[in-house]
């Protein structure tokens, strides 16, 4: 084990599995000679060389659409995407190419890929720097979409996505790459897909989140737990496989949901999570399931505005407690 | 080749109010650094400098209800189109007193009194819209051009070439011009760009272009002022590149490593700014004096613009449900 930064477990994943599998390969904007702007791929053109380490034009569509032509003769790309808000302009080769060909082909071909994209609010980017769009990836079929909260699982998650045989859209919060924790220093060290893993168990109410919101999920339970509240803090990990049965049998427990989302509550993750936890325990449920989601706007920079938009430990407190007081 | 005399270009006073606005330009672009370190200014901060003349020259040859478009670098472009420097400041705080309410920050300003229709924080989003506003102002017949502004980085989205041929198809009155500072944050064009002679890429839908020494005010100037006329009397695209130079690394964020120092100091031997300076004293259009008063009027208005940005107010809470639907 050692105590590394997410951004450090992301590259660590990198590296390890470049020296695992030469045919993979890592390309995007500014991540070979600049390392990367969020520094996640620094060393890796020394190490590897420029003929595994490619800058790319500013062509987001193209940098998606070539990783899917590359997988499909048998190199496995890691493609960067600077920031996920730029995964809009590669939509079409996203989900009109990258999650079809498969299927519309028959399984006769398989796209061993990743696209990486950092994301999420909260630097005061303003309404196109700052989106959280992970629904739009798990709402198509035909790619995995992982989204990991601690440095442990940047690394286990990032791994198994590279050996993966599907596409995988991996997003990582822009505001964990400082964050730290303990990583196991294992080569094999693997996490597996559709496995939610419960970060922290109590006996009150279930916390469903993801990425930077379990982390925001954490530090509410520990405020909760001082007025003898447990929370059970259930990590999705990955959106895609999404593994209901995990937060449900939790949800059994505790009679009680909140399900915090960073994207807008309109037909946002949390919306899909509930149907899930009301398809499998509805007659155990003691209270709705509640959402704590992103307002549906567009980010506002002003900072003030924006700490508005952004679920908040205290929001997700409020919430917890408005669960409890529900009376039905 | 003897240069023509400004005079002859020029009236005085406009040749004066173009160093102003250049040195205002400058000025404002410092403070923001400061600002930003300070942490009043927040999120991502592209500053101008070393590109002064660029936003200037094409200004001063545009007609004043041109629509200009911009992407995220564009703090100059708006404020020399009329932008009060103080509401600007405001916004970059996020101050309700701002330019776009404190909604938009650095990279988003907006104006459309002034024809200033955006910074656009997605690289390449300004062109079909620059195309759009184009063709509003051929099918109602206002004889408005759109001037589109955008970085040497920007010539690789499908819309850059999406939206030459389509302007070119429609016979729309587009002036693009690329301030081409050969850098798209770390990557040099030579490192993104088959053709790095990024106005050659006009080639492929039949527009004509030119490349200009973006340093010199007056040479973009005149670039801007015979492309504008041509656009307009056309009705056709032309595109104008923009040699320059950002002095600054890409944003605050980025210490511009990838540069060499020679050629960073190479650029700044060329500064639009005392270069510009120097040709009107040998003219006789303004004293050593009267520059020295010129920058000590920008130190004011810009020190005015820091402190009404710090003494306005934020915006009330309510402001974040508005303006999502009319
Ligand atoms: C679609 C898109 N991709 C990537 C980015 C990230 N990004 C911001 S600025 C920039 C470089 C643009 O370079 P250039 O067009 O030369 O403009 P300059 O910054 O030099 O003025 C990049 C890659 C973005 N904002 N939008
Ligand atoms: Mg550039």
């Amino acid at each position: 084990m050692s105590e590394i930064t997410y951004r450090d477990a992301l590259n660590l994943a990198l590296k390890e599995e470049m020296r695992r599998d030469p045919s993979v390969v890592v390309w995007g904007e500014d991540v070979a000679l600049y390392e990367g702007s969020f520094k996640v791929s620094r060393g890796l053109l020394a190490e590897f060389g420029g003929e595994r380490v490619l800058d790319t034009p500013i062509s987001e569509n193209t940098i998606v659409g070539v990783a899917v032509g590359a997988a499909m003769g048998g190199v496995r790309p890691v493609a960067e995407l600077m920031t996920v808000n730029f995964a809009l302009l590669a939509m079409d080769q996203i989900i009109d190419h990258m999650t079809k060909i498969r299927y519309m082909f028959g399984g006769q071909v398989n796209l061993p890929m990743v696209i990486r994209a950092p994301g999420g609010g909260g630097s005061q980017l303003a309404a196109q720097h700052s989106q959280s769009l992970e629904t739009f990836f798990m709402h198509a079929p035909g790619m995995h979409v992982a989204y990991p909260a601690t440095p442990a699982d940047a690394k286990g998650l990032l791994k198994t996505a590279i050996r993966d045989n599907n596409p995988v859209m991996f997003l990582e919060h822009e505001l964990l790459y400082n964050s730290k924790g303990e990583v196991p220093d294992d080569p094999e060290f693997l996490v597996p897909f559709g496995k939610c893993d419960v970060k922290r168990e109590g006996k009150d109410v279930t916390i469903v989140a993801y990425a930077r919101m379990t982390v925001l999920a954490l530090q509410a339970a520990d405020e909760l737990a001082k007025e003898n509240i447990a929370c059970e803090v259930v990590d999705l990990r990955t959106l895609a496989p999404l593994d209901a049965e995990t937060f449900v049998v939790s949800v059994k427990k505790t009679g009680r949901a909140v399900v915090v989302e960073e994207c807008w509550r309109t037909c946002g993750l949390g919306a899909e999570i509930a149907t899930r936890i009301y398809d499998g325990c509805f007659d155990l449920l003691r209270a709705p399931v509640r959402r704590v989601s992103g307002l549906d706007v567009p980010m506002p920079y002003s900072r003030k505005l924006e700490k508005l938009c952004i679920p908040q430990v205290a929001d997700i407190v409020a919430a917890v407690k408005e669960t409890l007081a529900a009376k039905y | 080749m003897k240069e023509t005399s400004l005079r002859a270009i020029l009236p005085d006073h406009e040749l004066v109010r173009m160093y102003e606005q250049m040195v205002l330009c400058r000025e404002f672009e410092e403070s923001c650094a400061e600002q930003y370190t300070k942490g009043h200014i927040t999120g991502f901060l592209h500053l101008y400098s070393g590109q002064e003349a660029v936003a200037v020259g094409s200004t001063h040859a545009l007609h004043k209800d041109d629509f200009i478009l911009s992407a995220y670098r564009e703090h100059a472009q708006a404020i020399v189109r009329g932008a009060e420097p103080r509401r600007v400041m405001a916004e970059l705080f996020g101050k309700a007193t701002g330019i776009c309410k404190g909604k938009g920050g650095s990279m988003h300003l907006f104006d459309p009194e002034l024809a200033f229709m955006g910074g656009y924080a997605i690289v390449g989003g300004q062109f079909p819209i620059a195309v759009g506003l184009a063709f509003a102002s051929k099918f109602r017949k206002e004889g408005r051009i759109a001037a589109c502004f955008f970085g040497d980085g920007a010539v690789n989205q499908g819309t850059f070439h999406e939206s030459l041929n389509w302007a070119r198809l429609w016979e729309l009155p587009v002036l693009f011009v690329c301030e081409n500072n050969a850098y798209g944050i770390g990557t040099s064009v030579e490192r993104s760009s088959a053709l790095a002679d990024i106005h050659k890429r006009t080639c492929g839908y039949d527009i004509p272009s030119v490349r200009v020494d973006g340093m010199d005010v007056m040479a973009v100037h005149a670039a801007v002022k015979w492309g504008a006329e041509w656009v307009r009397e056309q009705s056709r695209p032309y595109l104008i590149e923009a040699l320059t130079y950002r002095f600054r690394g890409h944003s605050m964020a980025d210490p511009g490593k990838y540069r060499a120092a020679a050629e960073v100091e190479l650029w700044k031997s060329r500064d639009p700014l005392p270069a510009f300076a120097i040709r009107l004293i040998e003219e006789g259009i303004v004293t050593q004096a009267e520059l020295g008063a010129i920058k000590q009027e920008a130190i004011a208005v810009v020190q005015q613009a820091v402190t009404f940005a710090e003494e306005s107010p934020w915006p009330e809470d309510g402001a974040v449900w508005e303006d999502v639907y009319v």
